[in-house]
C-alpha cells in the first residue's frame, strides 16, 4: 500500500513537470501575446543545451560551459568557506560571552541593513580588481547569515547542559567542544544552507555587475548578444548548481548529527 | 575552600555509611535584585545535614528550595551567612561557590547530552577531570551500568532513543560515578507518571543503600519525600527558611508496606499540615513562581 | 545562555551594553577615517566619514532628485513585495492543503527556487513591455519564493488537534479554513514578510544597478562610474537606511497582525 502511494506521488511529480514544460512551450509558441513570443521555447533550449556543436557556443559539450560553471563555483565556495571560518567562531563567541556580544552586535546591526549588493561599488573601489570585490560582497552576505544563525544556535542551548557539564568538572575548553559546538550544530547547519543560497544570490548579481566569466555574467552577456536560449541554459544550470551545493551541506550536516536522526526516528515510531 | 580534585580522586565504592558529605547551612540569605525589585528568596535559612543522610526538601512553589540547591551546587552565591562542607567553607559572601564533581546535580528536565551515547555521558566527568584514560573510564562505566539493572545493553544508544525513566537512571549514574560527596536532585521525577516514579524510587533507594552518599532531594510530592528520605524539611513561603524538620524513623530498606504503615501516615499528616499552612500564605499573597 | 546567574551589586546592564557597542562603532569610523588619511591600499580614493557627511548635507539633503530616487526605489519594493504576498500566500496555502496539487507542482517550484532572482533579469526584460515592470517582476521573484515556503511550512505546523476538534464539532471545510488555518498561518506569513523585505531591497538595488536609470541603486552605481566616491557612500548609507525603515514597517505590521505576541 505504501509502495503504491509512493509510486503515485512520483507519477504526479513527473506529471507536474510535464504540465509546466508544456505550458511554457504552449505559451511561447501559440499564445498571440508578443511578450511570450520573445522568449525561447523549451525545445530550442534543450536542443541547444545538448548540441555537440551549439549555435551560440555553449552546451554540455563545450569547454566554455564548464569554464563558467567553474568560475562561479570557485567564487561561491571561496566566499562561503571564508564566511564559515570567520562567522562560526564569531557567532559562537557572541553567543557564549556576553562581552563579545556587546562589542560586536552594535556594529553588526548598523552594517546589516545595508543590502550586500550596495557594497559592490565600494568594494570595487577598495579591492584591486573586480574578482576580489565580487568575492567580498558574496562573502559578506554569507558571513551575516552564518554569524546570526550560529549566535542563535548557541543561545538556544538549554542552560542545564552547561550547568551539568560544569558540575562534572568541565573547563571552558571542554564546554566549547562538548556542549556549545554539538548543541549549536543544528542551527549552524541551517545557517550554512541559508548562507549558501544567499551566496549564490549575491554572486550572480555581483557577476552581472562586475565580472568576466561566470554563470551570472554569462546570463547578462547572452542577453546582450541576443543568444536567448543560452540565457535559459545558464539559468537552469545555476539552479542545479545552487541546489546541489545546498544539498551537499545538508548531507554533511546529517552525517555529523546522526544522534538527531535516531531520536527523530523513535518519535515517528 | 575544599580541594575538590583530590577528594574525588577516590574511586566509587559501595559503603555502608559515609564519612564525607556533611553539609552545614548557616543563616543563609539570598537576595535577588532583578530590575531593581527587591526579592528575598532565602532568609536566615539554617540546616545541618549529617554525612550520608538522605534529605528531602519540600515546600510551596517559590519557597526557595531550588535557590538553596543552586547555592549548594555552585551555580549561584548567597548574600549572607555561609555554607560549610565537611567543616570547610563552601560558600561565603566573599568566596562564591563553584560547581564541581563533589556535588553533582541531576536536573528536573534531564540534562543528558543528546549528542553523546549513554556510555559517553556516564564517563564524561571522569574524562573531563583527567582522572583516568578513556579505556579505563569506559570499563568503569560499563561495569556500573551493568551492575545497576543491566543498563549496559543500552550503553551505545543515544538519550533520544530512551524513555525518560531510563534517561533519569543514566543521569544518576553519570553523577554517581564521580564519587561525589553529595548528590543533588532537583525534582528529578516531577514529569513522570506514577508507575515510572515508583520504579525510579526503587532504583534510587537501591543506589542509596549501596553507596550511602549524602542526597539532597527537592520535590513537591510529600509521599515521595517521606518514602525516600531520612529527614524531611518543609520550607516556608518566600522569604524561605526552615519551617519544620521531620526525622523519618522508618526502617530501611523501604518497601511498599512502608507506604501504608501507621508511622508513615503520622509523618505525612505533620508534613501536610505544615505545607498546607505555607501554601495558603503563598496563595493569599498571589505569588508567582520564582523559579 | 549558559552563564551563572548574575551576582547582585553590579551596575545595570543597559548602561554597559551601550558603552561597549559605542566603542566598536566609533572604532570603526576612526579606522575608516585613518585608512583614508593614511592612503592605505584601496582607501586612497574614498572620502572620510566627515567628508561624506558634509557632501550629504551640502548637496543631497535638499535635492529633489535625491529624494526622487528614494521614492522610485521604494515604489518598486512596494509593488514587488505586495504582489508577492498576494500571489504567494494563496499558493502556499494551496501547497499546504492539497496533497495532489503539492505532489504535482511543488517539485517544479523547488526546481525554480534555487535560481537567484537576478538571473531572471534578461528573461524579465524580454518579457515585460516596460523597464519598470521588468524590475518590479524581479523584485517580486525574490519575495515570492520566500513567502510561499514560509506559508507552506506554516500550514504543516498547524496542530492536528485543532483541526480534529473543529471537525468533531461539525465544522465545514470552509469554516475550518477560514477560522483555523488562516489565523494559524499568520506567524509564518510574518516571518516570510520579514525575510522577504530584506531580499526585496537587495534585489531592487542590484536590478537598478544593472538595468535601470533611476533609483538609489542607480545613483550609487553612477557615483562609481563618474568617479565621485562620496556619492557611492551616500548611496550605500541611504539604501541601508531605506532598508532599515522598511524592516521597521514590516515589524509594525507584524505586531498589528499578531497582537498576542510579546514585545521582544
Amino acid at each position: 500500500m505504501r509502495h503504491k502511494l509512493l509510486q503515485q506521488r512520483f507519477g504526479l511529480m513527473w506529471l507536474g513537470y510535464l504540465v509546466a514544460i508544456f505550458a511554457w512551450y504552449a505559451s511561447v509558441k501559440w499564445l498571440p501575446i508578443s511578450s511570450f513570443q520573445r522568449l525561447p521555447d523549451p525545445l530550442t533550449v534543450v536542443i541547444e543545451w545538448f548540441n555537440p556543436d551549439p549555435d551560440y557556443g555553449l552546451s554540455v559539450f563545450t569547454v566554455d560551459y564548464y569554464l563558467h560553471i567553474w568560475y562561479s563555483t570557485y567564487r561561491a565556495t571561496a566566499s562561503f568557506l571564508l564566511a564559515v571560518i570567520l562567522g562560526v567562531p564569531l557567532g559562537i563567541m557572541m553567543g557564549w560571552r556576553a562581552r563579545v556580544n556587546e562589542y560586536a552586535s552594535a556594529l553588526l546591526s548598523i552594517l546589516r541593513p545595508i543590502p550586500p549588493l550596495a557594497w559592490v561599488p565600494v568594494a570595487i573601489l577598495i579591492f584591486p580588481g573586480s574578482e576580489p570585490a565580487v568575492i567580498f560582497v558574496t562573502f559578506l552576505v554569507a558571513f551575516f547569515a552564518t554569524t546570526m544563525n550560529t549566535l542563535l544556535g548557541v543561545r538556544s542551548i538549554d542552560s542545564d547542559y552547561f550547568r551539568a557539564a560544569e558540575c562534572l568538572g568541565a573547563k571552558p575548553v571542554d564546554i566549547l567542544r562538548d556542549i556549545i559546538i554539538p548543541g549549536a550544530l543544528p542551527s549552524i547547519f541551517t545557517g550554512l544552507q541559508i548562507a549558501m543560497g544567499a551566496a549564490w544570490f549575491s554572486l550572480v548579481a555581483g557577476e552581472m555587475i562586475a565580472a568576466q566569466y561566470g554563470l551570472g555574467f554569462m546570463i547578462l552577456e547572452s542577453y546582450n548578444l541576443v543568444q536567448y536560449p543560452t540565457i535559459v541554459i545558464m539559468m537552469v544550470t545555476l539552479g542545479i548548481v545552487g541546489y546541489v551545493s545546498s544539498a551537499l551541506i545538508r548531507v554533511v550536516g546529517n552525517r555529523l548529527m546522526r544522534w538527531r536522526e535516531q531520536a527523530i526516528g523513535l518519535a515517528e515510531n | 575552600m575544599p580541594d575538590t580534585m583530590t577528594v574525588t580522586s577516590q574511586v566509587l565504592e559501595p559503603a555502608a555509611d559515609s564519612s564525607l558529605g556533611h553539609l552545614s547551612v548557616r543563616q543563609v540569605n539570598k537576595i535577588y535584585d532583578p530590575h531593581g525589585v527587591h526579592v528575598e528568596a532565602l532568609q536566615d535559612c539554617s540546616l545541618e545535614i549529617p554525612a550520608g543522610d538522605f534529605i528531602a526538601v519540600v515546600g510551596p512553589s517559590g519557597c526557595g528550595k531550588s535557590t538553596l540547591l543552586n547555592i549548594l551546587a555552585g551555580f549561584d552565591n548567597l548574600t549572607g551567612g555561609q555554607v560549610l562542607l565537611d567543616d570547610e567553607p563552601l560558600a561565603t559572601v566573599d568566596h562564591p561557590p563553584r560547581p564541581g564533581p563533589d556535588r553533582v546535580v541531576v536536573f528536573q528536565n534531564g540534562a543528558l547530552f543528546p549528542w553523546k551515547t549513554v556510555l559517553q555521558n556516564v564517563v564524561y566527568g571522569l574524562l573531563v577531570q583527567n582522572r583516568m584514560t578513556e579505556p579505563e573510564a569506559n570499563e568503569m562505566g560499563m561495569e556500573l551500568l551493568a551492575k545497576t539493572g543491566n543498563l549496559d545493553r543500552i550503553a551505545h544508544s543515544y538519550p533520544g532513543q530512551l524513555s525518560s525513566g531510563m534517561q533519569r537512571r543514566v543521569e544518576i549514574l553519570r553523577a554517581l560515578i564521580n564519587n561525589p560527596r553529595i548528590l543533588l536532585l532537583d525534582e528529578p521525577f516531577r514529569a513522570m507518571d506514577t508507575v515510572s516514579k515508583t520504579t525510579m524510587h526503587r532504583h534510587l533507594l537501591d543506589i542509596y543503600d549501596q553507596y550511602h552518599k549524602t542526597v539532597f532531594f527537592i520535590t513537591h510530592d510529600l509521599d515521595e519525600a517521606i518514602f525516600l528520605a531520612d529527614t524531611v524539611v518543609v520550607m516556608t513561603t518566600r522569604p524561605g527558611t526552615i519551617k519544620l524538620r521531620l526525622d523519618v524513623d522508618l526502617p530501611r530498606p523501604r518497601t511498599r508496606e512502608t507506604l501504608t504503615s501507621h508511622r508513615f501516615l503520622e509523618l505525612k499528616q505533620q508534613a501536610v499540615n505544615a505545607v498546607h499552612e505555607e501554601a495558603k500564605k503563598a496563595f493569599e499573597r498571589g505569588e508567582r513562581e520564582l523559579a | 545562555m549558559g552563564q551563572a546567574v548574575s551576582m547582585p551589586g553590579k551596575p545595570s546592564r543597559w548602561r554597559r551594553i551601550k558603552w561597549r557597542g559605542a566603542v566598536s562603532v566609533i572604532t570603526f569610523f576612526v579606522l575608516w577615517h585613518a585608512a583614508v588619511v593614511l592612503k592605505l591600499a584601496g582607501f586612497a580614493e574614498l572620502p572620510t566619514p566627515i567628508q561624506t557627511l558634509a557632501t550629504f548635507f551640502a548637496e543631497y539633503l535638499a535635492s529633489p532628485d535625491y529624494w526622487g530616487s528614494w521614492v522610485v526605489s521604494f515604489e518598486r519594493v512596494l509593488y514587488g513585495f505586495i504582489i508577492a504576498q498576494i500571489l504567494g500566500i494563496p499558493l502556499g496555502l494551496l501547497f499546504g492543503t492539497s496533497p495532489k496539487f503539492r505532489d504535482m507542482f511543488f517539485p517544479v517550484f523547488e526546481l525554480l527556487r534555487p535560481i537567484p532572482p537576478l538571473a531572471w533579469v534578461p528573461v524579465s526584460i524580454l518579457f515585460w513591455p516596460t523597464n519598470e515592470s521588468s524590475i518590479v517582476f524581479i523584485t517580486f521573484v525574490g519575495a515570492f519564493f520566500v513567502i510561499v515556503i514560509n506559508v507552506f511550512d506554516g500550514v504543516g505546523s498547524i496542530q492536528k488537534e485543532h483541526l480534529w476538534l473543529a471537525r468533531s464539532l461539525g465544522a465545514t471545510r470552509m469554516t475550518i479554513f477560514r477560522r483555523i488555518m488562516l489565523p494559524s498561518v499568520i506567524p509564518s506569513i510574518a516571518v516570510g514578510m520579514t525575510l522577504g523585505i530584506a531580499i526585496t531591497w537587495n534585489v531592487v538595488i542590484a536590478a537598478e544597478m544593472i538595468a535601470s536609470d533611476s533609483g538609489l541603486g542607480r545613483m550609487t552605481w553612477e557615483g562609481y562610474v563618474s568617479s565621485t566616491p562620496e556619492v557611492v557612500l551616500i548611496g550605500m548609507i541611504s539604501i541601508g537606511l531605506a532598508g532599515y525603515l522598511s524592516s521597521l514597517a514590516v515589524d509594525w505590521l507584524e505586531s498589528r497582525m499578531m497582537p498576542w505576541r510579546e514585545r521582544r
